[in-house]
C-alpha cells in the first residue's frame, strides 16, 4: 500500500517552490509546478481490494492526512506473498 | 478560592514548566497533567503547552489529539471549560477539531523565534476577556508551522463571530488575515502560536503575558464540569 500525502491545490508549499528557486542554478530551467509531499509505504490484511480501500480510505481521512490543508493519493497493489507464506 | 490550572504534559513537550511558573506569576496554581491520563483532577482550566508532542510526526498534534487526556480534554472543553493552545498546543486543538483551520510551514520556511508584536481583536475569549480591544501585546514566538489557515467560509465564520482572538501587528509567517490566535464559538476554547508564558517576566523581556494568563484565571468552570471538580467560584482569584 503506498499513501502519497500531498498540500491541496491553492495551498501554498513554500518548500516546493524554494526547491524550484534553486533549480536555475544547476541548469535545470525548464522544471515548473514543483510540490512535495510525503509517501507513506504499509502493508494491509483484507478479504479483498474493495475493504482494503475503504480501510485505507478512513485511516488517511482520520489520520495520515488533515483534510485541511492536505489530500491523498492512495496506490493499492495486491501481495500475495503472506498469503502464500500462510499456506 | 486560587484557580488551579493543568498543564498538560505529553512526550515531547517541553514549554509546560515555564507554564506552571508563568500560571504562578500570575496569581494561580499550576500542575502537570500526564498525557496518559484520563481525567484532569478538577482543574479549573487546562494548557495545552509548546514543543514537540509526540515529536511531530506525521504532522505537528497529529499524534497528540490521540493521546487518552484529549477526551477529557474535549469533554471539558464541551462542557465550558477554558482550554488554551499555546504554539504546538494550537496545532494539537486544530487537529482534534476542537479549532478549525490549520497550522502550515511559514511562508519564508524558516523557524522563528522572537519576539511579536500583537493586537488584541476579540475580548469575548477567555484569554483576552480582561483586556481592550486594540491594545497592543509584545510576546515572542517560537515555530516553523505557526503559518493559520483555514478556507474562506471560516474565516468569514470566524470574523463575523468575533473569534479571531489576536493579530500580529507585522505578519512573520504569512498567516491568513494576520492571525495569531483564535477562539471557538464560545470562546472557553483559544490556540494561539505566541508564548504567554515567555512574556511572563520584565526580565524576560515582556511581562505582557501575565495580562492574558490573569484573565484565565478570572475563567470558572460551570458548576460539574470536570470528575472531582469542587463548586465553581464566582470570584476572581
Amino acid at each position: 500500500m503506498l499513501v502519497e500525502v500531498a498540500l491541496r491545490p491553492g495551498i501554498a508549499d513554500p518548500q516546493g517552490a524554494t526547491i524550484e528557486r534553486a533549480l536555475p542554478a544547476l541548469g535545470f530551467d525548464q522544471v515548473h509546478a514543483v510540490r512535495t509531499g510525503k509517501a507513506i509505504r504499509f502493508s494491509i490484511e483484507a478479504v479483498g481490494e474493495p475493504a482494503a480501500r475503504s480501510e485505507v480510505d478512513e485511516l488517511c481521512r482520520r489520520f495520515l492526512t488533515n483534510p485541511v490543508i492536505e489530500e491523498a493519493h492512495v496506490t493499492l497493489t495486491a501481495d500475495t506473498s503472506t498469503a502464500e507464506a500462510a499456506r | 478560592m486560587t484557580a488551579r490550572v493543568g498543564v498538560v504534559l505529553f512526550p515531547g513537550s517541553n514549554c509546560e514548566h515555564d507554564v506552571v511558573e508563568a500560571v504562578h506569576a500570575a496569581g494561580g496554581e499550576a500542575e502537570l497533567i500526564w498525557h496518559g491520563a484520563t481525567d484532569l483532577g478538577g482543574v479549573d482550566a487546562v494548557v495545552l503547552p509548546g514543543g514537540f508532542a509526540h515529536g511531530d510526526y506525521l504532522r505537528p498534534g497529529a499524534i497528540a489529539r490521540f493521546s487518552p487526556v484529549m477526551a477529557a480534554v474535549e469533554t471539558f472543553a464541551a462542557a465550558g471549560g477554558a482550554v488554551i493552545g499555546i504554539c504546538n498546543g494550537f496545532q494539537i486543538l486544530t487537529e482534534a477539531r476542537l479549532l478549525p483551520g490549520a497550522l502550515q510551514k511559514n511562508r519564508g520556511l524558516t523557524f522563528l523565534c522572537m519576539p511579536v508584536t500583537l493586537e488584541v481583536v476579540s475580548t469575548r475569549s477567555v484569554l483576552t476577556r480582561d483586556l481592550v480591544a486594540g491594545q497592543r501585546l509584545s510576546i515572542p514566538i517560537n515555530h516553523f508551522e505557526g503559518n493559520y489557515t483555514c478556507d474562506a467560509a471560516t474565516l468569514q465564520e470566524l470574523t463575523e463571530q468575533d473569534r479571531i482572538v489576536l493579530r500580529y501587528v507585522q505578519n512573520p509567517n504569512g498567516s491568513i488575515d494576520n492571525i495569531a490566535g483564535i477562539c471557538n464559538a464560545q470562546g472557553n476554547v483559544v490556540g494561539l502560536m505566541p508564548h504567554p508564558e515567555r512574556a511572563s517576566d520584565i526580565l524576560l523581556g515582556s511581562a505582557d503575558g501575565l495580562a492574558l494568563l490573569r484573565s484565565l484565571l478570572g475563567h470558572r468552570v460551570p458548576v460539574g464540569v470536570g470528575a472531582t471538580a469542587g463548586p465553581a467560584q464566582a470570584a476572581r482569584a
